[in-house]
């Protein structure tokens, strides 16, 4: 009722509310890796491998075309934005964690809008996002990847990690209202996240790839994620879509998500 | 506009636009009618009480109530809002405190609070002062800090009605809100419910299958089984349907021909 009462509220006060309610729930997750930030580091260890050995081994290989600068330098951002996949991608998961503690219910009888709901566990998923990110630049730039740190180029990246990890974990909330049982999300999540991975230039360029999957590697968003982190990342980036484009395709599917998202999540409930 | 003003009580009793208003409200599943036309209509500042073994349509009920399910037809009126045409009106004007814990074990108790707060829009300057006074009021102000984990089932029971109550609703609906506590657990959440209700005027709706609890605390019940509305009325009433010194019990299996054994039901 509090709401209602005070007279002298100014038009922008609807957009202070919303983004209040956006803000308790992420706020709420960020809290709660506070109190736990154990999880934060174990999640680092899968990318740094990935680099380490994966990039180490791969590096050797002749007649992998990659452009300028090496092969370690083309697979340092592909391996930040699979890493940002990998996390966002069981978001679903912890929605049905939430639904089954009971958690869920009290998002769902709060006056909150569903989408501030679903904005606000996205935006939470994108700290843990940006903590690989910080770890990956670390072990890139101790295994001489030639990255870029002007601000400009970091405040970029940091975008694009919030705007793919907002992306996919609420793709993955969608799954999640589908398939609405734990055991059934971990069945298709493992099944989501490799044709995602694989079927993008994440780890070797799109013009390797037969038609057929260059079509899905240009309709998936990680391509353009990933194409934006190179292009940002590393000193000698160059963009293959453009930024703007990436940016674009991005916020586009990111939107859709949303707007999914939206409509689903009072399922899980039901 | 404040709807509890539109209420008001008829000689009788019985309120016109009550603070809950149900008219023929049904849920189906399938072939499964889970409610069956319930009509019931509770008053600002009541404690109501839905009685009725496992299965018989209180969760459904309760979940029209609080917009987390659709009525298959017939209307709900919360607070003056109808829960299928205004939902997001009728959740700013609830508390629910549901029969799984829904208070986050990985935050603290305040932590939980001030969530709550941002949630129901609880105006920033007011935060800190008002969870610190609901966190008083439900005795919780000592173990205010600790992870909700670490709670007992009764401390956590008090922090779902804290964090429900902070906006301060005009119906509070509590699902078998007791379930699993000892009685010294029961005793203090219901304490603590009843001076809450005195200093915010809320009524108080809550399921259980407690006979003896349901009548100690509330005004009016209603027992429901099979999805209907099997009698409605004060305890007193009720029992003088059948004289002498019937108990709540006896007035249920007289009524439905289901046991008086609650618990036991299957659900």
């Amino acid at each position: 009722m509090s709401m209602e009462l005070s007279p002298r509220r100014s038009v922008l006060a609807p957009v202070g509310d919303y983004a209040t309610q956006v803000w308790a729930v992420s706020a709420a997750e960020v809290t709660k890796l506070r109190h736990d930030p154990i999880e934060l580091i174990s999640r680092a260890v899968q990318p740094v491998l990935w680099l380490l050995l994966f990039g180490q081994v791969m590096a050797h290989v002749r007649g992998l075309s990659v452009g300028a600068g090496s092969y370690l330098d083309f697979l340092a951002p592909g391996i930040l934005a699979q890493s940002v996949l990998f996390v966002a991608i069981f978001y679903g998961l912890s929605a049905i964690w939430e639904r089954d503690l009971g958690v869920l219910h009290r998002y769902m009888v709060s006056p909150a809008p569903r989408s501030a709901l679903v904005i606000g566990k996205a935006l939470a998923s994108s700290v843990r996002g940006l903590s690989q990110a910080i770890v990956i630049y670390l072990c890139a730039a101790l295994m001489g990847v030639g990255l870029s740190f002007r601000p400009e180029r970091i405040a970029l990246v940091v975008v694009f990690i919030v705007m793919a990890s907002a992306l996919f974990s609420t793709f993955s909330l969608i799954i999640a209202c589908i398939v609405k049982t734990r055991e059934r999300f971990m069945g298709v999540g493992q099944f989501l996240t490799m044709p995602i991975f694989f079927a993008s230039n994440a780890i070797y360029p799109i013009s390797l790839m037969p038609t057929w999957l260059r079509a899905i590697a240009r309709a998936n968003p990680l391509s353009y994620e990933v194409d934006g982190l190179r292009t940002l990342m590393l000193s000698s980036g160059q963009s293959q879509f453009g930024l703007a484009f990436d940016l674009a395709a991005l916020a586009l599917g990111l939107c859709l998500c949303v707007v999914v998202a939206t409509r689903m999540y009072p399922r899980l409930t039901q | 506009m404040d709807a509890s003003t539109a209420h008001s009580i008829r000689v009788d009793g019985s309120a016109v636009g009550g603070v809950v208003e149900a008219r023929n409200l049904t849920r189906r599943f399938g072939s499964l009618t889970a409610v069956d036309h319930v009509s019931l209509s509770i008053a600002p500042g009541e404690v109501f009480a839905l009685i009725g073994p496992n299965g018989a349509g209180k969760s459904t009920l309760m979940k029209m109530f609080t917009t987390m399910l659709p009525p298959t037809s017939g209307q709900a009126i919360i607070a003056g809002f109808d829960v299928a045409k205004a939902p997001q009106q009728v959740r700013s004007h609830i508390g629910y405190v549901p029969q799984v814990l829904s208070a986050d074990g990985e935050l603290t108790g305040y932590e939980n609070m001030i969530l709550s707060a941002r949630l129901y829009l609880i105006p920033a300057a007011e935060r800190a002062a008002k969870v610190a006074a609901a966190l008083a009021m439900m005795g919780l102000t000592e173990a205010r800090d600790r992870l909700v984990q670490t709670y007992s089932g009764g401390m956590a029971r008090r922090l779902e009605v804290a964090q429900s109550t902070l906006h301060r609703p005009a119906v509070l609906f509590m699902d078998e809100p007791t379930v699993g506590l000892d009685p010294g657990g029961r005793r203090a959440v219901w304490a603590h419910v009843q001076d809450l209700r005195r200093e915010i005027g809320a009524a108080v709706v809550f399921s259980t299958h407690y006979m003896d609890e349901a009548e100690e605390v509330c005004d009016r019940l209603a027992l429901i089984a099979g999805g209907k509305v099997a009698a409605i009325g004060t305890p007193a009433e009720l029992k003088a349907r059948l004289g002498g010194d019937a108990t709540l019990d006896d007035v249920f299996t007289q009524l439905t021909g289901v046991s008086g054994e609650l618990g036991g039901a299957t659900p």
